[in-house]
């Protein structure tokens, strides 16, 4: 056991007879201690609404709920807490931008430009937004590894280009996008550009200010963080100019029986009484990942993808999708003749958790030629040894079938 | 949990040598279902005579239980009334998820090799899907009649 898996007290336990195996934090990464006692002793002795009592229990949620924003704006270096807006996880962040920015934006002749490895959270609100204004949704071409080049990139960006949106790193692929070069690419015609953070944010050290980004989303579970609790940071400028996403309390300035007025950002964004102790918790992990370092969390998930790379390549009949280099900590990977579900519950049964399926990206699928995959992730709880394991269980689910199926 | 209750001999023949999987020429209704959490993907097709299952097919992508499972159900449901096969939809489905099933009321043969699914509840869905697909098929033409 590595030397931060003790930090996370669900790990110390068997799954069907085994020490557990938690391959899977790129659909969720699990909690330290410092979250759940941060959660909980938020409810045990602060719990009240927040920007609203003038009572003691009011400012000391109000204050753990803006604390918190303040960790998230030191986190990724936004200008400003005005930048940093309280969301439900990154589906929400993203559909903020396709509903408030884009539809109120882009009409007939506009293009916006996303990737075909994006996440379904990441798509869907891009064909809506399209549809609704009339804008015309392209696909950058990618190359056989899922890289992006970018000499095609920039020739697929021109003044059409109104928004441009990518994942920073695939959550199938763990290919990393040169999302500082697109920024610089799309800001020379006045286009936006959208970053998908969910996977790395949680793995590597995100500086919006060095990136240029225009509007980035990521999620608090991904991040050691607690469910429900997300972040949209948007430019300032930007955020200003656009109305709210959802209108109701704590969002307003002035009612009246026919009109409203918004409160300044960030709160006009904030409808509604908001997850504050999932707020704190997000707090907490933060904590956790700036004691660790974010430099060494990187370092560290690739260098556990690199030695996966390595010992799972070493399997016969083990298939790899994605790039063989400066990739992040995640491995999606087919087994010959055993379909990923059967892969996964073979795996299961030793106490392996991993991801099989589609993983949200049906386009990327039918990119890759295939009806689904499994997938192994890490974070810094994860060690050698449990890549170890994977690749014993993978070995044992060849034998299996090679058994039943004689 | 032993992997060996889920993957029984018989289900895994039904894997590798499909039973009824190609399609119907003509007069069939065809229900395709997707599980979209996962990607698997069937198509089943019935040719109904009198309110009679005269055949079942199905075509498809996915895991070894869904696609044994889909053999074993174009193999019980062939020659049983629509009435009788939508009983049998609800008494499988019943069986999966751990009840017993009276051996008077449906001889289950193969079928029965799939109670395993019971001990692997994430592995449900992968069971049903072809039985899902054969339910709405069925009821869409007993509406039609």
């Amino acid at each position: 056991m590595n030397r931060y898996a003790k930090d996370f007290p669900i790990l110390k336990q068997e799954v069907n007879g085994n020490p557990l195996v938690y391959l899977d934090s790129s659909a969720t990464s699990q909690k330290p201690f410092q979250v759940i006692e941060a959660v909980e002793q938020y409810y045990k002795e602060n719990n009240s609404n927040v920007h609203r009592g003038v009572h003691t229990l009011g400012t000391r949620a109000t204050d753990g709920y803006e604390g918190a924003r303040e960790k998230i704006r030191r986190f990724i270096n936004a200008g400003s807490v005005k930048e940093i807006i309280y969301t439900r996880g990154t589906t929400t962040a993203l559909n903020i931008v396709a509903a408030c920015y884009a539809r109120a934006r882009l009409q007939e002749g506009d293009e916006i430009l996303i990737s075909p490895s994006e996440h379904h959270s990441n798509l869907i609100p891009w064909q809506q937004a399209a549809r609704a204004t009339g804008a015309e949704l392209k696909y950058f071409t990618l190359e056989p590894d899922g890289t992006l080049d970018l000499d095609k990139a920039k020739a697929m960006i021109n003044e059409r280009t109104k928004l441009v949106s990518v994942a920073q790193v695939s959550n199938v692929l763990g290919t990393i996008f040169p999302v500082k070069e697109l920024a610089e690419m799309v800001h020379r015609y006045n286009g936006v550009l959208v970053v998908d953070g969910a996977q790395s944010v949680p793995h590597m050290k995100v500086d919006v200010q060095e990136l240029d980004c225009d509007f980035l989303a990521f999620s608090g579970h991904k991040m050691a963080g607690p469910t429900g609790i997300g972040v949209l940071y948007g430019k300032e400028s930007l955020l200003d100019e656009m109305e709210p996403f959802e209108y109701g309390g704590e969002m307003i300035d002035t009612v009246d029986l026919y009109e409203s007025t918004w409160k300044e950002l960030p709160w006009k964004f904030e409808g509604g009484t908001p997850n504050i102790a999932g707020a704190v918790g997000l707090g907490a992990a933060i904590d956790y990942l700036e004691t660790v370092g974010m430099d060494e969390v990187d370092a560290h998930d690739r260098h556990l993808a690199a030695y996966a790379l390595e010992k799972m390549g070493e399997v016969e009949g083990v298939t790899i999708y994605g790039p063989s280099t400066n990739r992040t900590g995640l491995i999606t990977f087919n087994v010959d003749g055993v379909h990923p579900h059967d892969v996964a519950t073979v795996l299961d049964a030793e106490g392996i958790a991993i991801r099989a399926g589609h993983h949200c990206c049906q386009p990327l699928m039918r990119w890759l030629d295939v009806s689904a995959t499994a997938r192994a992730s890490f974070y810094l709880y994860n060690d050698e040894a449990d890549i170890d394991r994977l690749v014993q269980g993978l070995q044992k689910t060849k034998e299996y079938f090679g058994n039943v199926l004689g | 949990m032993s992997l060996d209750d889920l993957y029984r001999r018989v289900i895994m023949d039904h894997y590798q040598k499909p039973r009824n999987r190609g399609r119907i020429e003509d007069g069939a209704v065809t229900v395709d279902l997707n599980n979209p959490t996962c990607g698997d993907k069937i198509s089943v097709q019935m040719r109904i005579e009198d309110g009679k299952i005269e055949e079942a097919k199905f075509i498809g992508e996915g895991c070894s239980i869904s696609l044994a499972s889909a053999s074993m159900m174009t193999e019980a449901v062939k020659g049983l009334s629509v009435e009788k096969a939508l009983q049998l939809v609800d008494r499988f489905s019943e069986m999966v998820q751990g009840e017993e099933i009276d051996p008077e009321e449906f001889p289950l043969e193969d079928i029965e090799a799939l109670q395993g699914v019971a001990k692997f509840p994430a592995r449900i869905k992968c069971a049903t899907l072809a039985w899902k697909a054969l339910e709405q098929g069925a009821k869409e033409s007993a509406d039609q009649d």
